[in-house]
């Protein structure tokens, strides 16, 4: 078991013929992922990575039925995109692309909401079960199958995470990257439900990072709802306020979603907070005796 | 990216919101002319910058002749106001707002933002304008309503009234604000705001509601369809260092300690800095170099690291995924050389053939210390640092 891929899913690529898409999506046949072809506007007819392109997701449903999609398309057109796949009723969409317009995001998240459909992203790292199925950009080496549920709203934060717990032997169930901007696809808690219900996962590690209330949120919902352990480490303890780090979701504003306020309320919650990034393998240790 | 005042009232003024009769000037003899074009006997003077919190230092003042308009601003023209909301050095003021005198009768306050949590633009108002909100939310949460705008019906009348309620408007003032606010919620949408304030908003005491400031972000990631707000662009108001990374692809912001930092993804670059701290030492800033990082990003990253003379060492900390350590390793030992990094550096790299990254960075004949473990190498760093 594992929580939203597996090497059955049928994965289509969403700007299939591009550079980045072509490069990840070799990665990510040669790891054993079921990519049943893309969409490219234009190409369709082609042959590309030995499987086939499509004009649109609709042609695309019929001839070779995908259940999820994987976008690379450039931000101007993610909004056209996920939309295409979400009427088209794939069921899973991640979106890999970052610097899309907030805006876009408002509508599209209100109607991926309204047809009950999971979008991961965008500005992700995307989500991988080991041994089974890659959806996105992350480095396949460093993981391994295992019991570790891993959700992270950075790239190179969840990679952390990810060799740390393979270090010491645990392993992942999946890992998701939702993404750092202000309008996610999927939040927290829509990732720490599923990882609650699958039980391969023993553990689950949620990575943070300052700005927003998302960690907050999640926090009061872990106390509620989830039985399993969950281990957390926030970043941005030493961001000065009002500044911009990077991703469009960490900055604190009006003193507001502080590292330490996030801290101090998932550790009333009963969430293990690491202290440090190099700690959060040896915190998942210290939680679960292997 | 911020728009000055002035720009903002140009976009009030595009959209039919009520603001006052002004121009702007560059140069100090301008403003008489300016004074005598907009007419009346009484102008308000600000400066320009893109900070709030003016006011209180000197930065807007109320003339009685164009020739106080003038000595305003050549006091400020080509001078940095430093506010509460600024650093130490301030902002640079390279332009003055002229403005016919406005009567006040109520200072209101009006604003909108995309709201995380309801994932709605949400606008915000309250009774109590002119002054801090924050002070208003934290001790009169009552007086300050949040009305969320569907993002495909947009605002309706019937949110109008129930915000002019809050704001106490009356029954002409309630019929005066509704188009203002579908006006407001249109601007958002068409020029892609992050934010709008307008603090305060009026009731003159002709009993007209009135925009008196302007604040408005705009989204960055949308600015490629908005080529009229690019235009309006001001890279005086940034930090050159940030201004440089920004044009080079790299996200940096500036800090107070000496450890530089170099890193591929904005959360890593956050653990980084926080693990610095943890060990006793002070990240000098925050520099991603983004996904890839290649060669000529790195010399970019180091050149504007080293412009920074409080940096005693550098640390670079990359966690290759796709990229590979050993092509990163090149990178950063021909980026040293042709930067001439005379500080230590302390590189960290993991993930996809680190080992091999290593094992070249520790046969080059440059200073570098090659620690493949994060806690090791931030130590290093810190200790290198004091």
């Amino acid at each position: 078991m594992s929580i939203l891929v597996n090497k059955d899913t049928r994965v289509i690529v969403q700007g299939f013929t591009g550079s980045q898409a072509t490069l990840h999506s070799e990665q990510a046949i040669e790891y054993g992922t079921n990519i049943v072809g893309g969409i490219t506007p234009g190409k369709g007819g082609q042959t590309h990575l030995g499987k086939p392109v499509f004009d649109t997701m609709d042609e695309a449903v019929k001839s070779v039925q995908p259940n999820a999609s994987l976008i690379f398309v450039p931000a101007p057109f993610c909004k056209d995109s996920i939309l295409e796949a979400a009427e088209s009723g794939i069921e899973l969409i991640v979106c890999i692309t970052e610097g899309v317009p907030t805006l876009d995001m408002l509508d599209v998240k209100k109607r991926v909401d309204e047809l009950d459909i999971t979008l991961i992203g965008p500005n992700c790292p995307g989500l991988i079960t080991p041994g089974e199925a890659k959806l996105g950009i992350m480095p396949a080496s460093i993981h391994m199958q295992g019991s570790i549920g891993i959700i992270s709203r950075s790239g190179t934060l969840t990679y952390e995470a990810v060799k740390q717990t393979t270090d010491l032997g645990f392993g992942q169930s999946s890992c998701v990257g939702i993404g750092g901007d202000p309008i996610p696809g999927s939040s927290f808690i829509d990732i720490l439900k599923l990882f609650e219900n699958d039980p391969q996962t023993e553990a689950i590690v949620m990575v943070g990072e300052i700005g927003g209330t998302a960690e907050e949120d999640a926090a009061e919902f872990i106390k509620n709802n989830v039985s399993k352990p969950v281990i957390s480490y926030i970043a941005g303890q030493t961001a000065p306020a009002g500044k911009r780090m990077g991703h469009a979701g960490a900055i604190i504003a009006g003193g507001k979603g502080t590292a330490a306020d996030k801290i101090s309320k998932l550790k009333e919650c009963g969430v293990h907070v690491a202290d440090n990034l190099t700690e959060i393998g040896s915190t998942v240790a210290k939680v679960i005796k292997k | 990216m911020n728009l000055h005042e002035f720009q903002g009232k140009e976009l009030f003024a595009q959209y039919g919101l009520p603001v006052s009769n002004s121009k702007v000037i560059y140069e100090a003899e301008d403003a008489q002319k300016a004074c005598r074009d907009i007419g009346g006997s009484k102008w308000v003077v600000k400066a320009q910058v893109h900070a709030g919190g003016r006011g209180k230092a000197g930065g807007v003042e109320l003339v009685d002749t164009p020739e106080d308009a003038i000595s305003f601003a050549k006091k400020w023209l080509g001078k940095r106001l430093v506010t509460y909301q600024t650093d130490e050095k301030g902002q640079l003021v390279n332009s003055v707002l002229i403005e016919e005198c406005t009567d006040i009768a109520e200072e209101l306050y009006l604003s909108a933002v995309v709201d995380r949590d309801s994932q709605r633009v949400v606008f915000i108002g309250s009774s109590e304008g002119g002054v801090n909100i924050e002070e208003v939310a934290k001790n009169s949460p009552e007086k300050i309503i949040y009305e969320p705008i569907d993002p495909l019906c947009g605002a309706q009348g019937f949110q109008a009234r129930k915000i002019a309620k809050v704001l106490k408007l009356n029954n002409e003032q309630t019929k005066q604000f509704t188009p203002m606010l579908k006006n407001l919620m249109k601007l958002f949408i068409e020029k892609d705001l992050s934010l709008l304030e307008i603090n305060p908003l009026v009731i003159t005491s002709g009993g007209l509601l009135h925009c008196l400031d302007a604040k408005i972000n705009i989204d960055s990631n949308a600015i490629y369809r908005q080529p009229e707000i690019a235009e309006m662009h001001d890279p005086s108001q940034e930090d050159p260092r940030e201004s440089e990374a920004a044009k080079n692809d790299l996200s940096y912001v500036s800090l107070d300690g000496n450890i530089g930092c170099m890193v591929n993804g904005a959360g890593l670059a956050m653990g980084t800095m926080d693990t610095i701290k943890y060990f006793g030492g002070n990240p000098a800033n925050f520099l991603d170099v983004g996904g890839t990082a290649t060669q000529e990003r790195v010399t970019k990253a180091f050149k504007i690291i080293l412009d920074d003379p409080e940096v005693k060492v550098v640390l670079v900390n990359i966690f290759g995924g796709i990229v590979r350590c050993d092509l990163i390793a090149e990178g950063v030992l021909a980026a040293i050389e042709e930067v001439g990094v005379e500080i230590p550096v302390v590189v960290r790299l993991e993930g996809n053939n680190a080992d091999l990254g290593s094992e070249i960075l520790s046969k080059a004949n440059i200073k570098i210390e090659s620690i493949n473990n994060l806690g090791d190498a931030a130590k290093k760093a810190v200790e290198l640092a004091k």
